[in-house]
């Protein structure tokens, strides 16, 4: 066992509650852990289940006077935190913990330079000022990476990327020499190849300083590839506990191994993903059962009886928590038979192969920078700059990429939304950037989005059954009240909602059950053709394989078409056909999905790949660190633009933007690498 | 960024050409000018000759837009609007109905209008921002809510009542200063003190309550969680971080009154009888003159296209997002 | 036949009867009263207003993301004491909109003749403040004149001394020794009146709210009492009870005093200020209505359409913007009053000139006031048009004007809503600013801006005559406050991150 003096951070019991006293909502419901010194220790859960508000209480920042603790204790290196006045707390936040938060976009304060926000907290708390705390601050940016510290020190975190922002943020962290840091969610707003820095960055300066690392994520591959040890928080709630190694090998609880069962990837392809099914309960309320019951496929009678006992189990010397009566030591658990993996028919094989069904050629979409009084063009933002594309009916072509790589305009210009530069988009033999008015909007029942959002892409002030309407008589395809209401009504039975949801608002539904709105409202003009935007990245893992399942079984029935365009590679590896790999408006690479996956070409390919983490991944991955980020569309670097950052760059790379190299099986890659043949 | 001023600068020409059309067909299109003396002259039965002597005194004898009658440019330029609205642009505003030069008056006058209004804006600014201040420090207490009462209340009293209590009280019942008048130089401090604090307690409600808005907006954002987590004191995050972005809004707001503020008020200065720019526009109004009432019209509109102009600057100069793009 | 009975289940149906019902009124009414009818043409405005009001009330009621932020208003007592304030302005408002002419007594068998004399049903209520008008000033409750006069007795002499009013206190014979205790009956009398009306008033709304939401009246009762009701109905019942009381006291003092005193004329003060409470309200309200076509079609055209409509909508705003408010309101009333002296041929009536130009005075402040509107409009839509529903929308094939009709404009409703409120209270002060200027309403008039401006002069004179400010103060002071908290929660309720300025 280990020294009870090595405990850094004790959490005992800690209740928060916002709202009224009455009927307080219990965020935080009695969460109990211990972070050792220099541990890194990751808090697990989906979005509202109280993770980030647990870390606030810690250094008594809940947003007053909504939110309020309201019992348990916070020991923090022998001092009791929560009995500390806020003149006590001041001492220690910013010194003896840090706290680094999600959006470096707005985190830091935009009229500060990042050397004045710096040497705040040097000035506070270590009482350097003038030239001193100048120089430490050099110092702590140089320790975080960021280029030319001297010179970045008087920048303003505009003038910063994103991934700058989050190492200014650690950095500020960093300065007051913290036993204890907390990182709240610090990579889920960067891209996976800027998350990779951030996150090899973190795990380094733990090792220089010996600091605790309190990590707050969703992710699990994020937690799989650096933290010691887990805590899985369910509904305000720790509901297990363990060293990763043992976490990862057997997750014990089964909310735990349904998030598990519910990462997308390239191995379940065939198979429909595992659900979780109903949602989160509301925790305005005191419980007398298991939280997880209502949605737990292994309950019985006594788990709606009586709560669920902590119960600890010892592996190794570690030992792993799990609030689950399951594990009791003193119950005869019945037996769950495993529910069987449902098969799910991949349309690929019985697809056409011969034509393809959207035919995109060249297309470029160019905003102009205007100026003056006369939109004088003084530049140009080549977002989209010559994308050819080929989706077959009943195929999922995927378009991957980071954000700013234009996949996003070049998906909306394919369905008239933006009006592309140049370049042609053809349905079938319709060209549809030859068409306007009346003969486009009558072109539109063909090809339908699905937009990231699922709470800005519903009117919120429409009924469902207006909502599903407004395509249906847009197209004119029912007249006839009578009609459209059969029509809506089974539109709601395909996605899989009862049919009383037409008589309510969005605002009434869980994220996931509006996106499958959005999927009935695109199908109500019967498309061939779907543009899916990123339509899960705003989901909870769970709820993002309900989605995804959806889309597969759509798909498989209707023979759709699918334009997936997201950055999430897993859910690439799972869901498409092809893929196309997009950088600075071009695609750099394209073919199927399983050449692309396994044989990435492309110096881009191959790093977005390595920097996803996963869960299951073979040991001794290799991240291939990219430098900087991507470079601005209105000025793309001169010849391949990829070549600033690429770490296989050649003289060649520079002069000229590398031709189309086609390989064997439609795979296709732009580099110099594989000269054309 | 020299550059910039003067695109903007450029941008203003055709809102005040768009200015000078509107009030050109407010003054002379809506009524003729055969209208206004009919009207000036009062009577019901005027002789022709009267009318013909009224418009020749004014100039408004020439026809609106094309001197049919002229030759060469005069075709153009013998007319009302140009001799009446095109030279509006020179600034230059011709003569009011008692014949004396309105440019001249209006030098003389924009100075006593200064002396008001310079204090009233500049210790109106810091005292609102004081007020704001506190009840955001305070925020969500009974001081807050009470202190937005009292706002509210303020804010529902009319200027008119201000001022008549302003001299009911301090200078009829207290006989503190004189109720109304003016001096110049040094002696005009008397005058002023009472018109000054008028027009601060006047504003307080709204300012107040305004620049408390601001300020609780900046507070619920992320930059301030990430100064508390630094461990900075309360005083701290809200003068060094909230105050400092607050102040953008607030500055770039309160600069597009500044050119205004020579315009002088309208109400003040008639109550307190102190013969500035509001003054004068008040008896212009009263006594019907129309070409004073004209050019203060053109004037005021420079002048705020001026304040336009600096608010854009203003954003430049104090927002780094902005400056350094 | 189903449709039929699904009738008076539509949004509309209510509100429409409603409005039948009110204008029915207004037409068949006054025939069979023997009066003539005058309709004003701000008359006119006003109850399209409140049939436009009753109708979006109907459709609010009818939608269940409307009714929410609603609901959270009138659970907040300070919201309802100001609407309860504000609900018996709007009544004198509305009985002061109702125009007739008096028939005169008829002579013999030709065409019945009537008054030239146009009163309102809020003129009959206040009878005997119109018609007692005495010499010249007089204090509140005085019984004699305010200054001294030179009297011829009876005897000849000539003698300087304060004159007995020939109304207030009338019938008083030693107005010394017997006006209190008389102003203390009277008072009192006030007080039992408004009581039982209170409490008639108050018991029938508890009945029906009782049988609303089924539940006994004594129990209703009391959760009232005990203040345990989602609406503050005790607050609103105690707030009703104390406004009764007061204007019990009022109408009863009124019946032998001047409550408030007598301007110059002799007319009352009471009766003036109460009078100018539509003129307040026609300024707060018909100029909201001038300016809302053009702020929502143009900030909305602005916003959607960018490219040039959006530049020439933007020049539009920014040049009216740019001319002061009051120089610009100055230059149009200065024209429209050149106008009007000179066609003295097309008013019927003193009233009726008196009235186009309150109108004008409307349409004036209308055209100052849509800027701000539309700007935000502007802005809003701006923002909406990037929504992914209205890209959803598009791809659905949905034409453009649709779009802006079905959710562009109900997605913007609620900065209108705000605006309009919030716009109010200013415009009333700006009336009284404008009319003291003298380019506000005609001086004809009744308005408290005219009531200040007509007693300003006087303040110079020793003892002071206050009462027609003090009068004028309170009443537009009590609007106005009233107005602004109601504003504050319906801002609040709707969007409580817009700015009231900028």
């Amino acid at each position: 066992m280990h020294d009870p003096s090595d405990i850094l951070l004790c959490v005992r019991d800690l209740q928060v509650h916002f709202g009224s006293p009455a009927q307080p909502v219990r965020a935080v419901d009695g969460v109990s852990f211990d972070i050792r010194r220099g541990e890194s220790f990751a808090l697990l859960g989906e979005s509202g289940c109280g993770k980030s508000v647990t870390a606030l209480s810690i250094l008594q920042l809940v947003p007053a006077p909504a939110g309020r603790i309201a019992g348990g204790e916070v020991w923090f290196d022998g001092t009791d935190l929560l009995g500390q006045s806020e003149l006590q707390m001041r001492q220690i936040r910013g010194s003896r913990i840090s706290m680094i938060f999600q959006e470096p976009m707005t985190s830091l304060n935009p009229v500060m330079t990042v050397g004045e926000q710096i040497s705040e907290v040097l000035q506070q708390h270590l009482d350097l000022r003038g030239r001193a705390g100048r120089e430490r601050s050099i110092e702590l940016l140089d320790a975080v990476g960021l280029p030319a510290p001297a010179r970045r020190i008087g920048d303003y975190p505009h003038q910063l990327s994103g991934g700058m922002k989050q190492r200014v943020m650690i950095a500020m962290a960093l300065a007051g020499e913290p036993d204890l840091l907390i990182a709240d969610e610090p990579t889920t707003a960067l891209d996976v190849t800027i998350q990779a820095q951030v996150l090899e960055l973190l795990a380094r300066l733990q090792q220089d300083t010996g600091m605790a690392i309190l990590f707050i994520t969703h992710d699990l591959g994020v937690v799989a590839d650096t933290m010691d040890h887990v805590a899985v928080m369910y509904a305000g709630q720790v509901v297990e506990k363990a060293a990763r190694g043992a976490f990862f090998a057997q997750p014990l609880h089964p909310y735990s191994r349904k998030l598990f069962a519910a990462v997308p990837g390239g191995h379940k392809r065939g198979q429909l993903l595992e659900t979780i099914r109903g949602s989160v309960p509301p925790l305005d309320r005191k419980f007398t059962a298991c939280r997880f019951v209502e949605r737990c496929d292994e309950a019985w009678l006594r788990c709606h009886e009586q709560l669920p006992p902590w119960i600890e189990q010892s592996a190794e010397g570690e030992s792993h928590g799990v609030r689950c009566l399951r594990y009791a030591p003193d119950i005869d658990v019945p037996a769950v038979t495993p529910g069987s993996v449902a098969v799910v028919k991949d349309s690929a094989a019985s697809a056409s192969r011969d034509g393809s069904l959207v035919r995109v050629r060249d297309l470029k979409v160019h905003f102009p920078i205007t100026k003056g009084l006369f939109h004088r063009a003084v530049g140009q933002v080549y977002a989209v700059d010559g994308v050819d594309l080929d989706i077959a009916s009943g195929r999922t072509v995927a378009l991957v990429g980071e954000s700013g790589c234009g996949k996003t305009t070049a998906g909306k210009a394919i369905l008239q939304l933006i009006r592309p530069t140049s370049g042609t988009v053809h349905y079938r033999d319709q060209d549809l950037t030859r068409l306007t008015g009346k003969a486009l909007r009558q072109q539109r029942a063909h090809m339908q989005i699905i937009f990231q959002d699922p709470f800005s892409s519903m009117d919120p002030r429409m009924l469902v059954r207006n909502i599903l309407e407004e395509g249906i008589r847009a197209q004119a395809i029912a007249t006839r009240a009578e009609q459209r209401q059969t029509r809506v009504e089974s539109l709601l039975a395909h996605v899989g909602l009862p049919v009383s949801a037409a008589k309510r608002y969005p605002h009434e539904f869980s994220g996931g059950q509006r996106q499958r709105i959005a999927i009935a409202r695109a199908l109500a003009v019967n498309p061939g053709f779907i543009v899916c935007d990123e339509p899960t990245s705003a989901l909870d893992v769970s709820v993002q394989a309900q989605t995804l399942n959806l889309l597969k079984d759509l798909q498989a029935k209707m023979g759709l078409s699918y334009l997936f365009i997201t950055h999430n590679l897993s859910v690439v590896d799972y869901l498409a056909h092809e893929v196309a790999v997009m950088y600075l408006g071009r695609i750099v690479e394209q073919g199927r999905v399983a050449d692309i996956m396994q044989d990435p070409l492309h110096p881009y390919t191959q790093a977005l790949l390595s920097a996803v983490p996963t869960i299951d991944k073979a040991a001794g991955r290799e991240v291939i660190r990219l430098a900087g980020e991507l470079p601005s569309p209105i000025n793309p670097p001169r010849g391949c633009h990829f070549h600033p950052r690429c770490p296989q760059a050649m003289p060649e790379c520079q002069q000229a933007y590398p031709d189309l190299t086609l390989l064997d099986n439609m795979h296709q890659v732009r580099c110099f690498l594989y000269p054309a043949n | 960024m020299f550059a910039y001023i003067i695109r903007r600068v450029l941008y203003a020409i055709p809102i005040l050409i768009g200015v000078n059309l509107l009030t050109f067909a407010l003054f002379f299109v809506v009524n003729s000018p055969e209208d206004m003396a009919r009207m000036h002259l009062g009577e019901k039965r005027v002789t022709e000759q009267a009318i013909e002597k009224w418009k020749q005194n004014r100039g408004y004898d020439k026809p609106l837009l094309y001197n049919v009658q002229a030759e060469g440019v005069q075709v153009l330029t013998d007319t009302i609007f140009f001799t009446k609205s095109v030279r509006l642009f020179v600034l230059d505003f011709g003569s009011a109905d008692d014949g004396r030069n309105i440019g001249q008056d209006i030098l003389q006058r924009m100075w006593p209008s200064l002396a008001i209004a310079i204090p009233v804006f500049i210790v109106g600014l810091l005292v609102n921002i004081t007020f704001a201040l506190l009840l955001a420090f305070f925020r969500a207490t009974y001081i807050d809510i009470w202190g937005v009462i009292g706002c509210v209340i303020l804010m529902s009293i009319s200027t008119l009542f201000y001022i008549i209590g302003g001299q009911y009280l301090i200078g009829k019942t207290l006989q503190l200063v004189p109720i109304s008048g003016y001096d110049f130089g040094l002696n005009s401090f008397k005058f002023l003190v009472l018109p000054v604090l008028v027009g601060i307690i006047g504003g307080i409600g709204a300012g107040t309550r305004w620049y408390r808005t601001i300020f609780l907006e900046e507070i619920n954002r992320d930059y301030v969680r990430t100064a508390r987590a630094k461990g900075l004191s309360e005083l701290r995050v809200l003068f060094r971080h909230v105050l400092k972005n607050a102040m953008i809004p607030i500055l770039t707001g309160a600069v597009v009154v500044i050119p205004l503020l020579f315009m002088g008020s309208l109400l003040t200065e008639s109550f307190f009888a102190i013969p500035g720019l509001g003054a004068y526009t008040i008896e212009a109004i009263q006594a019907q003159d129309f070409a004073i009432v004209r050019a203060m019209v053109f004037l005021g509109s420079v002048m705020y296209i001026v304040g336009l102009v600096l608010t854009d600057i203003s954003y430049t100069l104090v927002d780094p997002r902005i400056r350094l793009n | 036949m189903r449709a039929m009975i699904q009738l008076h289940r539509q949004f509309w149906f209510w509100p429409l009867l409603l409005i039948a019902g009110l204008w029915l009124a207004l037409l068949a009414l006054p025939p069979l009263a023997g009066v003539k009818a005058v309709y004003l043409d701000t008359d006119k405005l006003i109850f399209l207003l409140v049939s436009g009001v009753l109708l979006l009330a109907g459709y609010i009621r009818s939608r269940e993301h409307l009714r929410g932020p609603w609901r959270h208003i009138f659970r907040q007592r300070r919201a309802m004491i100001a609407l309860v304030v504000l609900l018996f302005f709007i009544v004198c408002g509305l009985l002061d909109s109702v125009h007739f002419r008096k028939p005169l007594p008829s002579q013999g068998v030709t065409q019945q003749r009537y008054s030239v004399k146009v009163l309102s049903l809020l003129d009959i209520l206040l009878d005997d403040m119109r018609r007692n008008v005495e010499k010249t000033y007089s204090a509140p409750l005085a019984t004699h004149l305010f200054a001294k006069e030179t009297v011829t007795l009876e005897n000849g002499d000539v003698e300087r001394r304060y004159v007995r009013l020939k109304y207030g206190g009338r019938d008083l014979t030693d107005p010394a020794s017997q006006k209190w205790p008389n102003i203390r009956d009277l008072a009192t009398r006030g007080v039992v009146v408004g009581a039982i009306i209170w409490l008639v008033l108050s018991a029938g709304l508890t009945a029906i709210f009782a049988r609303h939401q089924r539940q006994p009246v004594a129990v209703m009762a009391k959760r009232v009492y005990r203040g345990d009701t989602d609406i503050p109905w005790r607050s609103i019942y105690l707030s009703l009870l104390l406004m009764l009381i007061l204007l019990a006291v009022l109408l009863t003092l009124s019946t032998e005093y001047h409550v408030l005193g007598t301007d110059k004329v002799g007319q009352d003060v009471l009766y003036q200020s109460i009078k100018s409470i539509r003129t307040g309200l026609v300024i707060g309200t018909l100029t909201t209505l001038v300016m809302l076509p053009f702020a929502i079609v143009l900030g909305v055209m602005a916003g959607y359409f960018r490219s040039w409509v959006d530049d020439v909508i933007q020049y539009l705003y920014t040049t009216l913007s740019s001319i002061p408010g009051v120089l610009l309101i100055a230059a149009a009333i200065l024209s429209i009053q050149v106008y009007i002296a000179n066609h003295p041929a097309l008013f019927e009536t003193a009233l009726d000139r008196a009235d186009l130009r309150l109108l004008a005075l409307c349409v004036i402040l209308g055209i100052t006031s849509w800027t701000t509107l539309c700007r935000l409009l502007r802005g809003e839509t701006l923002k909406l048009r990037e929504m992914e529903y209205i890209q959803a929308a598009t791809a659905l094939g949905v034409g453009q004007f649709t779009i802006l009709g079905r959710h562009v404009l109900p997605n913007v409703m609620h900065i209108v809503l705000i605006i309009v409120v919030l716009d109010f209270s200013s415009l009333v002060l700006a009336e009284a600013v404008l009319s003291y200027i003298g380019v506000g309403v005609d001086p004809s008039t009744l308005s408290w801006g005219n009531m200040i401006n007509g007693a300003r002069l006087e303040l110079a004179r020793d003892p002071v005559v206050w009462w027609s400010l003090v009068a004028a103060f309170c009443l537009m002071f009590s609007l106005v406050l009233a107005a602004n908290l109601f504003a504050d929660a319906v801002r609040d309720a709707f969007d409580p991150r817009l700015r009231e300025q900028g």
